[in-house]
């Protein structure tokens, strides 16, 4: 029977060393998934997850308990997501043109990658907060009550944005069919 | 449609790889790391901060300067310390070391990056340039001269010895900041890559056909795109300049609605010129307060008053402003109010800039509300319910106790909503009470009637029982800036567009009166202009608002209504006749068919005005004749015409020559006047900002 997350949470605040590796080893992949479904990139989704579990000694003793430590350490994933998108788009602003060479560069990348591109096309297409939303009700099978308490926001505003997910696909596709 | 939900599941499912075991085993080891930093400094107490880890030597040659007290001991010590830093500084000068921060320190500066070599140093201090050292620091031997060693080494004198400790603080300070920079170049330096590895790749693949690359999204680049905009604008192509000899009349109905300014206002703010389309001249000319004539007791609900003057943007035409104030009846004397705010409480109303702005605005005008008056609450959202039946605005605990339940989520239902807040108004009913629906939404009209006529068609249809509706924007990203302005010109009453808590204080406070009691319904206005004095004219703005020039005496056709105190400007830019300005050349073959001689009246225009008492069915006439004396233009109409100037800079300028952003702000600003709410200085700052981004 394994230790709890909650119980190996207190124990890190309190000095164990073991506790807290323990919770490492059981949730870096956890983070490491989200995290590449929140930012859609390796490197991105590997630098974030080390920032975060960097972070997280320091973070576990704010950790109250009021929320289960996972759906808790969810939220810290999209915050530390947020904060590196926002760091990113003043970077992107400085440097102009980075994304029209991008695009090109992946223009010439054979057509393997096209279900890759699909996707990418769409996660692009949603602004940042449907973006969570899907990530953690569609790739981390969240239901909306998990989803609404790990962004903060009530299950009414995630059953909304997840019609307007299924709207903004409908349109992406009628859109498609007009190329 | 849910396939594609289905795909983007099984996208993200299968989206992440596994992570690679040695990163996972560094991020594990760094982690660790911070976990053992944790707790070392949640044990320590923090470092004084004076002494910072690696400050030890300066700070101990600190504390040994402050512990010896004797004159020769100190002189001693300058001297010693003088000597041995001249002998660390200069060869490292000479070989142009790098700091163990690994930052190439500016010469001034190495002392303490080279003081742990003083002990081996100090005993062979045989350079020539240690013997004036010595000197230097000799003569006097106080405390201050103690640091004349660090005044060789840094060009600033240091008098006082409170000034050298300052600094001894400083270069420690930069020691202990050496680490962070090192740090700071380990950062850049994958960027740096990146950016190079990319370059190289930029050049390997030549540019791609254009249509795959626009079909395609770098995965790297998820971020950046912004998402889908569905606002929609009610807008119409702009006035053409209209041949008086060919076509005389205009006619149009007033416009009180100032939504376009704000919505103008929340775009330069956030950086953005707004779209063309979004530009309503006519509401960002009603925007601001003017000081026009109040009308006589007992007389017509407003008064008319007209001025001619010099266009700012074209010497040889002159803008006629036709200015109506409408009456200000005492406040004391205002019927009772029967208001029914319809809430739009969908998801999309989540935003700070939506419902919370929402309920603040309605808890400023709450407070402006009189006992008699009643509040009723109905939201819509999926399903619409009254949240709140009719209250007496005197229970002011239990109004704000529902405003404050109010919470978003759920899809919008808005004919549903609106069918349950007429019904609700209905039933209000009450002696001499004014029924109005403040309507407050972002504009998301997708259940339900959809269809923007058939929503139109629904609230004509009910304006007729005698209440109002009036049509409050919230937001930005989906505004719905068609539908609001139909519901709104449709259901008598007004739209405006609230984007901060001081344009809710403008449009439900200190306007309240205006928003809220009609004292004119289905206002229109008809200008003749005289050919004889008239060459061209053209009325700028009110595209929107333009009526066919039978429906002006056709009482059935629906216009602008007129609120108390409300003010309504219009602005026509007219060429006199015979003025080089004439843009049209006159007709080879239509002068003949023009029999009819011109008018022997010297008179510019003739003003034709026809408004309804509230709840009137037949309609009252003014006319007065506009005389062709152009004058001085006053503060009011030069302010009038600066802001015109901008709305046409932002949707085009056609006509306005080489007139720019700095005329009108130079134009706008000599006629602020008094301006009390501080209207007329926003309005110059966001010319200001719409001349930088329109660069």
């Amino acid at each position: 029977m394994q230790t709890p997350d909650e119980a190996l949470a207190t124990a890190t605040a309190n000095g164990d060393r073991e506790a807290f590796a323990a919770l490492l080893a059981r949730h870096y992949d956890r983070v490491f998934a989200l995290a590449f479904r929140l930012t859609g990139a390796r490197a991105e989704a590997e630098d974030l997850t080390q920032d975060i579990c960097c972070d997280l000694p320091s973070k576990l003793r704010s950790y109250r308990q009021d929320a289960r430590f996972t759906t808790w350490l969810y939220r810290v994933t999209v915050n530390a997501a947020h904060d590196r998108r926002r760091r990113m788009a003043t970077r992107a602003r400085a440097s102009d043109g980075w994304g029209d060479w991008e695009v090109n560069r992946r223009a010439g990348i054979a057509e393997a990658a096209e279900s890759q591109d699909w996707l990418s096309a769409t996660m692009a297409r949603l602004s940042p907060e449907l973006r969570d939303t899907v990530a953690l009700t569609l790739g981390e099978d969240l239901s909306q009550r998990e989803t609404a308490e790990v962004l903060g926001v009530s299950e009414g505003t995630i059953a909304w944005r997840m019609s307007e997910v299924k709207r903004r696909l409908r349109e992406m596709a009628r859109a498609e069919g007009m190329l | 449609m849910t396939d594609d939900l289905e795909k983007l599941r099984a996208g993200l499912k299968a989206l992440p790889p596994d992570p690679d075991p040695s990163v996972k085993a560094a991020a594990l080891a760094r982690a660790m790391e911070s976990f053992g930093r944790a707790q070392e400094s949640a044990k320590q107490p923090r470092p004084m901060s004076d002494r910072p880890e690696r400050a030890g030597f300066l700070t101990g040659v600190r504390d040994m300067l402050n512990r010896l007290t004797t004159r020769p001991a100190l002189t001693m010590t300058a001297s010693v310390a003088a000597i041995a830093v001249a002998l660390a500084i200069y060869p490292a000068l000479q070989r142009g070391v790098s700091l163990p921060g690994g930052v190439i320190q500016p010469a001034p500066r190495p002392a303490p990056a080279n003081a742990p070599t003083l002990p081996e140093a100090a005993p062979t201090a045989s350079a020539p340039q240690s013997g004036e050292q010595i000197a230097a620091a000799k003569p006097e031997a106080s405390a201050a001269d103690a640091n004349a060693a660090e005044r060789d080494v840094a060009p600033s004198p240091a008098p006082d010895p409170a000034r050298t400790r300052d600094e001894a603080k400083a270069t420690a300070t930069l020691m202990t900041d050496a680490p962070l920079e090192e740090m700071a170049a380990e950062a850049e330096a994958p960027a740096l890559q990146d950016f190079a590895a990319g370059g190289l790749a930029r050049e390997a693949s030549p540019a791609a056909p254009a249509a795959l690359a626009a079909k395609r999204v770098a995965p790297d680049s998820i971020a950046p795109l912004p998402e889908v905009n569905t606002e929609a604008y009610s807008n119409a192509a702009a006035n053409p300049v209209k041949v008086t000899a060919e076509e005389p009349v205009s006619t149009f109905s007033i416009d009180t609605d100032t939504a376009s300014w704000s919505v103008l206002r929340s775009s330069l703010s956030n950086g953005d010129l707004p779209p063309a389309e979004a530009v309503r001249i006519e509401e960002m000319v009603n925007y601001f307060p003017y000081g026009y004539a109040a009308p006589e007791a007992g007389g017509a609900p407003f008064r008319t008053s007209v001025s001619l003057f010099q266009t700012p943007w074209n010497a040889h035409t002159e803008l006629l402003r036709i200015g109506i104030q409408g009456a200000l009846p005492a406040i004391t004397e205002r019927p009772p109010l029967n208001l029914v705010f319809l809430i739009d409480t969908s998801g999309s109303m989540q935003d700070a800039n939506k419902l919370p702005l929402l309920k603040q605005s309605f808890r400023l005008m709450l407070a402006e509300l009189r006992p008699e008056d009643r509040v009723a609450i109905v939201t819509y959202a999926g399903s619409a319910g009254t949240v709140l039946e009719p209250t007496a605005a005197s229970d002011r605990a239990r109004i704000l106790d529902a405003l404050e339940r109010l919470d978003a989520g759920g899809s919008t239902a808005g004919a549903e909503g609106l069918a349950l807040a007429y019904r609700v108004a209905e039933e209000m009913g009450g002696d001499g009470h004014v029924g109005r629906i403040l309507l407050a939404t972002d504009g998301d009209f997708n259940v339900g009637i959809s269809d923007p006529e058939a929503l139109k068609d629904y609230v004509a249809d009910k304006r007729d029982s005698g209440t109002y509706l009036s049509v409050l924007g919230f937001g930005r990203g989906n505004l719905d800036d068609a539908t609001m302005q139909a519901l709104a010109q449709n259901g008598n009453g007004t739209a405006a567009y609230i984007d901060t808590l001081s344009e809710a204080q403008k449009v439900l406070v200190d306007q309240l009166s205006g928003a809220l009691f009609p004292i004119a319904d289905d206002v229109k206005i008809q200008i003749e202009f005289n050919p004889a004095t008239v060459a061209e004219y053209r009325l700028i703005g009110y595209e929107t608002r333009a009526l066919k020039r039978e429906d002006f005496n056709n009482d059935r056709i629906d216009a602008g209504e007129i609120g108390a105190g409300h003010q309504v400007t219009a602005l026509y830019e007219v060429t006199p006749a015979g003025s080089v300005a004439v843009l049209n050349d006159p007709l080879r073959y239509g002068a003949a068919q023009d029999s009819r001689p011109a008018e022997p009246s010297g008179d510019l225009a003739w003003l034709k005005l026809r408004y309804k008492d509230p709840g009137q069915k037949t309609s009252n006439l003014i006319e007065t004749p506009v005389s062709a004396t152009p004058a001085e233009g006053d503060g009011d109409a030069r302010f009038a015409a600066a802001i015109a100037g901008m709305g046409q800079l932002l949707t085009g300028a056609t006509y306005l020559g080489d007139w720019g952003w700095d005329d009108a702000i130079a134009l706008a600003n000599g006629a602020r006047g008094e301006d009390p709410f501080g209207y007329r200085a926003e309005a110059v700052q966001l010319m200001r900002l719409a001349e930088s981004l329109a660069r």
